[in-house]
C-alpha cells in the first residue's frame, strides 16, 4: 500500500521548512497545505491538539509534530535513502545538541530582531550574531557541519537563511561581513534542490513580516 | 567497556533523569558532584563549554550535554531494557512529549520561584500544563512509555518526588489526587519502582536544600 504523507505547514516557518528539506532529501511524495496561523483549519487542531503548531506531518493518518521529531521520524521510517542523521551514536548526540543550541539560542534572538526596536534589538542583533559564530566555529573548514555529507543539523540551520534579509534589512547590519564562512556554507546548501526548492524566496519573507509587523503593531 | 562519567549537581532531577537511565539499563558510571551554583570546574567548562551546565556525560572521553541528547546516546549506546519503542511513530510521541516537559519546565517550576499573586498565577498555568500532560500525555497508560518505564517518564521524574518537597515548602499543591487522579496514581507506581525507589535524593536533604533555593530566589525577584 502506498503511503499517504501530508504536511500542514506555513510557507514562511523556518520549522516548517526543515520537514520540507527532509521529504525532499529522501524524495517522498507528499500533499503540502498551507495553514492559515490566524484561522487554523480543523485537521491542524485535530492533529495537534497540544500546541496547534505547524509543521505536522500526517503520515497514513497519524500526526507527528515538532520540526526536529518529524525530521527524525522521517529518516528513521524511510530508512534505506539518504540517512539525515550520522550512524555514530557520539555524532548523533552532537548533531542533536547543536540543533537544541539553534532552537534555544539562535530562535529567540532572530525574533527581537523583526519585533523589537533600539537597544532591544540591538542585543538582539549581538545576541544572534553571537549564536551564529559559535556555530559558525562549530562548522570549522567542513562543507557540511558532520562532515562530507549535507545531514540533520544543517538542515536544522539553513532554514534560517531564508529570513537573512529580512533580519539584514530590519536590523540593518550584515551577516555576512560578521559569519562569512557560514554564509559560503549556506549558499552551498542552497545549490541542492532540496533545500532551494524547499526554502520561500527571501523577498516574500520580507514582505511577509512587514505585514505581520503591521497586524502586531509593532511598526 | 570504556569509562563512563557522569557530571551531576545534587538533586538536580535533569541530573537524576540521567541516573535513572544508566541504573536502568544496567551501565556502570563513576558521579561527580559539580559545584554548579558557586564555583564551576575546569573540568565541567572544558567539557561543556557551551552551556557549563550538568548534567554532561563522558564516555570514553568524549562528553555529552543536555539531559535529553544524552538520554539518546544512553539509549542508542545501551540498547538493553529500551526507554524508546521500537516503532517510529511510538518514538515520535515519547520524544514529544519529553520536549514538553523540557518546554513546560519554566511554567511547571513556576510555584517554587515566586509567592503571592505572581504564584497563584503559576501554581495556576502549571496545573493547565499538568492537564494536557494528565489527559492526553498520560491518558489511562501505566507509564508514558507504556507498560515500562520510558523517555517521557523519566523527564516527569520529578513529579514523583522533587514536588512534595517544593508543595511541602510552599505550601502549593500542584497535583491533587481528586484532581490529577491518572498522574496521582503514576506518581505511585513511579516512585515505588525499585530501580527508582532505590536512587532517589533524601527528602530531607532536599528540603533544606530547596528551602534556601526559594530564598534565593525571592530574594532575586525582589532585587
Amino acid at each position: 500500500m502506498a503511503d499517504v504523507v501530508i504536511l500542514l505547514d506555513a510557507y514562511a516557518s523556518v520549522f516548517g521548512m526543515r520537514v520540507r528539506v527532509a521529504l525532499a532529501e529522501k524524495g517522498i511524495k507528499y500533499e503540502y497545505r498551507e495553514e492559515d496561523l490566524r484561522n487554523k483549519s480543523q485537521l491542524l487542531l485535530k492533529m495537534n491538539p497540544v500546541h496547534k503548531k505547524i509543521p505536522v506531518l500526517i503520515h497514513n493518518g497519524k500526526p507527528v509534530c515538532e520540526s526536529l521529531i518529524i525530521v527524525h521520524y522521517i529518516d528513521e521510517v524511510w530508512k534505506d535513502k539518504a540517512p539525515l542523521l550520522p550512524s555514530d551514536p557520539y555524532q548523533r548526540a552532537q548533531a542533536r545538541f547543536w540543533a537544541d543550541f539553534i532552537d534555544k539560542k539562535l530562535y529567540d534572538a532572530q525574533k527581537k530582531i523583526w519585533t523589537a526596536k533600539g537597544e532591544e534589538q540591538e542585543t538582539a542583533k549581538k545576541e544572534f550574531i553571537e549564536a551564529l559564530k559559535v556555530l559558525e566555529g562549530e562548522l570549522g573548514g567542513k562543507p557540511y557541519f558532520m562532515g562530507e555529507r549535507f545531514g540533520f543539523l544543517d538542515i536544522a540551520l539553513i532554514t534560517f537563511y531564508s529570513w537573512f534579509h529580512t533580519y539584514e534589512t530590519l536590523g540593518n547590519f550584515s551577516i555576512e561581513a560578521e559569519c562569512p564562512k557560514l554564509i559560503s556554507w549556506a549558499k552551498r546548501c542552497m545549490q541542492k534542490e532540496s533545500v532551494s526548492k524547499s526554502l520561500p524566496d527571501p523577498k516574500k519573507v520580507y514582505e511577509y513580516i512587514l505585514e505581520m509587523k503591521k497586524k502586531l503593531g509593532v511598526e | 567497556m570504556a569509562q563512563v562519567t557522569l557530571l551531576g549537581a545534587w538533586p538536580s532531577p535533569f541530573v537524576y533523569r540521567v541516573i535513572w537511565a544508566l541504573k536502568l539499563k544496567g551501565v556502570d558510571y563513576e558521579y561527580v558532584e559539580e559545584d554548579i551554583l558557586y564555583n564551576k570546574s575546569e573540568r565541567l567548562l572544558k567539557y561543556n563549554p557551551v552551556h557549563k551546565m550538568v548534567p554532561v556525560l563522558v564516555h570514553a572521553g568524549k562528553p555529552i550535554a543536555e539531559s535529553a541528547v544524552i538520554l539518546e546516546y544512553i539509549e542508542e549506546t545501551w540498547p538493553q531494557n529500551p526507554l524508546l519503542p521500537k516503532d517510529p511513530h511510538g518514538r515520535a510521541l515519547a520524544r514529544f512529549w519529553t520536549k514538553f516537559g523540557e518546554d513546560k519546565n519554566p511554567a511547571l517550576f513556576g510555584f517554587l520561584r515566586t509567592e503571592g499573586e505572581q504564584q497563584v498565577k503559576a501554581t495556576k498555568e502549571g496545573q493547565e500544563q499538568l492537564r494536557i500532560l494528565e489527559e492526553q500525555g498520560l491518558g489511562d497508560k501505566k507509564f508514558f512509555g507504556g507498560d515500562e518505564i520510558g523517555m517521557a517518564d523519566l523527564e516527569f521524574g520529578w513529579l514523583a518526588w522533587w514536588l512534595e518537597v517544593w508543595s511541602e515548602i510552599t505550601g502549593v499543591t500542584l497535583i491533587e489526587a481528586e484532581s490529577f487522579p491518572r498522574l496521582h496514581a503514576w506518581i505511585q507506581r513511579f516512585k515505588e519502582f525499585p530501580t527508582i525507589k532505590e536512587t532517589l535524593p533524601d527528602r530531607s536533604a532536599m528540603l533544606t536544600h530547596y528551602k534556601d533555593r526559594r530564598a534565593t530566589f525571592l530574594a532575586l525577584a525582589k532585587s
